[in-house]
């Protein structure tokens, strides 16, 4: 299959839909689009996968893990978005602001500029090339920034200008990262694919190489949001419309995460593996016990959930700093919190439709109110917090056993102790929302159907992959864990 | 060459010690020419091969995004920037020992062998500082704009030095990004100026963790 189309498909589509003014043929493409990119992308990720020699698009382990992710997510959030598009067009706001003839609609906007987040983020996924890396990335970024302003407020305004300068900036020094990575090597066009690279990697220039990770460590660690870096995140995340936020927690992230494990890659055979090692456990351990603190006595709850991601990139990049079985872990960390933070963001969106408010001690007793709004809300809790039915249990007990394994007692104390400290915080937010009596004057509504599904399918699934995982995910993990220089023992 | 990179430092001492926005951003569009002209020159006289990358980059970013950023400035009536946290003065004489540091670092780096031009090495790292340091001293959120694109233009020499052979796919999608984000940007600061009634970044503290203070419940329309 021709890697191009999970980038060009959804481009066209996103153009396309600026220009449809009806409602309904716009969501027939953006949800078949979608459907199309999870079918594409199942398929390519089986086995075998194909690598175009000097191609600067391909499939490879790490691919064949990332991509399907970013499509389930991807149409999960596009059945929600459409679904609350839907819920809002029954109840027009009393600000919405008039439609002009000459201006796109808002919801076509908003369709659009999806559609190109997907685009770009395929190509983050898909790309071989530093350089056409770096192009897609800066590419997300564009696209989102109006995802985020979609609500037209002073807050979502504060918080898409933030966004977009600090990854503008950040992601500016990832492109100083990518020159140094070039005079690494020659120079040449060719050698900036991995595979170039890989094959230079007896000649490659060490010092400029440790610059380039440095520099693209920085600047793509803004965009996943690795501490101190994260300051734009939780703005971002708390105002951007929920289908938005599920995306740029679970696919978003995790496509900067990506990017900066191609470089590592490059580090691996030059012999500085244990330099970028150190950097990933350094900036992993540092997230999580920033994220921790924040989480405790947060008032809103989206923010929470802003900084529970911080916490599991944190997660994410100590494990492959650890390199061995947690490497092993974090690609099924990254998996497993996708999955669980996209169904959060959901769930959290349908308590602000609902409550209209972000401000977690203003909710009490969701469970009463709408059992199923109640019933997603704790199940989510119960697998963020890592409980065994879910895979995140897994996945963050082997970060913690391959930790007690290299004996490396003082991250395991500070891990352990941030995961107790998000949780403590998390479980004294979340279960005063969810539990106690209602309001009384509070009537009780009905969720749309597409608003419930995509939730509750993706908990289901994070729940299905604690109990079994398939062969082939199996397969597909090993192998991604061992590119980035891990192993299942 | 040599007095392309000496007059390329140069803007960015002067931008460091103009309060006025209009001469900023005019500064940033003779950057841009200066920039695209190193590309067209190189190290030995006319260089063919930089020819499109330079001429796309004279036109982006010495005309379009000035011209765009000056038609924001004049919709929101700002004129000057007030107060910087650093004084103008004192921000030229940090931009003279910014171009001091890089120079340092240039020379501790040993570029020749690399087949770098140290002049151009020096200037890049200088107006990558002072675009960070506009950034992050400057209120206003066009010259917060033009940080971003002097810091990208810093970027811009260093790969022109390094020579660095991106094919022009790659150039042209770089500089679409560069575009697209400062156009962005310019209509963020459009808005903002209607939504605040002004375009001060520091005065953005409506987003923050601690529970002081109302947080009004979100009015907007559409999806939650």
């Amino acid at each position: 299959m021709n890697p191009w189309l999970f980038v060009w498909i959804p481009a066209i589509a996103g153009c396309m839909a600026y220009f449809i003014s009806n409602d309904a043929l716009r969501r027939t493409l953006w949800l078949s689009v979608a459907f199309l990119h999870l079918i594409g992308s199942l398929f390519a990720a089986s086995p075998p996968l194909t690598l175009f020699p000097g191609a600067w698009f391909g499939f490879d382990s790490l691919t064949a893990l990332f991509l399907p992710i970013t499509s389930i997510l991807f149409l999960g959030a596009s059945v929600y978005g459409v679904g609350a598009l839907r819920r809002d067009a029954r109840m027009p706001h009393p600000d919405r602001l008039p439609r002009r003839s000459f201006r796109f609609s808002p919801e076509a906007i908003f369709s659009g500029c999806m559609l190109l987040f997907l685009a770009s983020m395929s190509g983050v996924i898909l790309s071989r090339h530093f350089g056409l890396q770096w192009v897609v990335i800066e590419a997300t970024t564009l696209a989102s920034a109006p995802l985020i302003y979609y609500h037209r407020s002073r807050h979502s305004l504060e918080a898409a200008w933030k966004y977009l300068m600090i990854c503008s900036v950040g992601i500016a020094l990832a492109l100083l990262g990518v020159f140094c990575l070039a005079l690494a090597g020659s120079g040449a066009i060719e050698t900036l694919t991995i595979e170039g690279m890989l094959e230079r990697a007896g000649v490659l220039k060490t010092a400029w190489l440790k610059l380039a990770f440095i520099f693209i460590l920085i600047g793509y660690g803004t965009k996943m949001g690795l501490a101190p870096l994260h300051t734009w995140l939780p703005d971002a995340h708390s105002e951007a419309p929920s289908p938005v936020s599920a995306l740029l927690s679970g696919a978003l992230l995790n496509c900067a995460f990506l990017s900066i494990l191609r470089v590592h890659q490059v580090c691996l055979p030059c012999g500085i593996g244990d330099f970028s090692r150190d950097l990933f456990t350094l900036f992993g351990l540092v997230s999580m016990g920033l994220a921790g603190i924040f989480i405790l006595h947060q008032p809103e709850y989206k923010r929470m959930l802003a900084y529970s991601s911080v916490e599991h990139m944190g997660i994410l990049s100590l494990g492959v700093g650890l390199g061995a079985a947690g490497a092993y872990g974090s690609m099924l960390h990254a998996l497993n919190h996708s999955l669980v933070k996209a169904m959060l963001f959901m769930a959290a969106g349908n308590i602000l439709w609902m409550y209209r408010t972000k401000t977690a001690s203003a909710i009490r007793g969701i469970l009463r109110r709408n059992p199923t709004a109640g019933a997603l809300w704790l199940g989510g809790f119960i697998a963020i917090a890592g409980s065994p039915p879910f895979g995140t249990f897994l996945s963050e007990f082997i970060v913690l056993r391959t930790l007690l394994d290299q004996s490396r007692w003082l991250a395991a104390a500070i891990y352990t102790l941030s995961l107790l400290t998000a949780f403590v915080g998390m479980a004294s937010i979340m279960l005063r929302m969810a539990l106690g009596d209602p309001n009384p004057t509070e009537t009780r509504e009905k969720l749309d159907p597409l608003c419930i599904a995509p939730p509750l399918i993706l908990g289901f699934l994070a729940l299905g992959l604690g109990v079994f995982i398939p062969r082939d995910l199996h397969l597909t993990l090993i192998q991604a864990a061992q590119a980035i220089g891990g192993f299942m023992p | 060459m040599t007095t392309l990179t000496v007059l390329l430092a140069l803007t960015g001492v002067l931008l460091l010690g103009s309060s006025r926005l209009s001469i900023s951003i005019r500064l940033v569009a003779i950057q841009g020419f200066l920039l695209g002209m190193t590309a067209l020159w190189g190290e030995s006289g006319f260089h063919a091969a930089g020819l499109s990358s330079g001429l796309s980059g004279m036109l982006v970013k010495g005309i379009v995004l000035p011209w765009l950023l000056l038609f924001v400035l004049k919709q929101s009536g700002a004129r000057r920037e007030i107060e910087p946290f650093i004084g103008f003065g004192a921000s030229m004489l940090i931009g003279l020992l910014l171009m001091g540091l890089s120079a340092w670092i240039a020379w501790r780096m040993q570029l020749v062998e690399q087949g770098l031009s140290p002049a151009l090495f020096t200037v890049a790292l200088d107006l990558m500082l002072v675009g960070l340091f506009l950034i992050i001293t400057r209120r206003k959120a066009i010259t917060q704009t033009l940080g971003y694109l002097i810091m990208e233009n810093g970027v811009y020499a260093l790969g022109v030095g390094a020579g660095t052979e991106f094919s022009f796919l790659l150039e042209i999608g770089v500089l679409l990004d560069v575009f697209v984000g400062v156009f962005l940007m310019g209509i963020m600061i459009f808005r903002i100026d209607r939504e605040f009634e002004h375009i001060d970044t520091d005065r953005f503290i409506e987003l923050r963790d601690t529970a002081s203070g109302k947080l009004p419940v979100e009015a907007g329309e559409g999806v939650r």
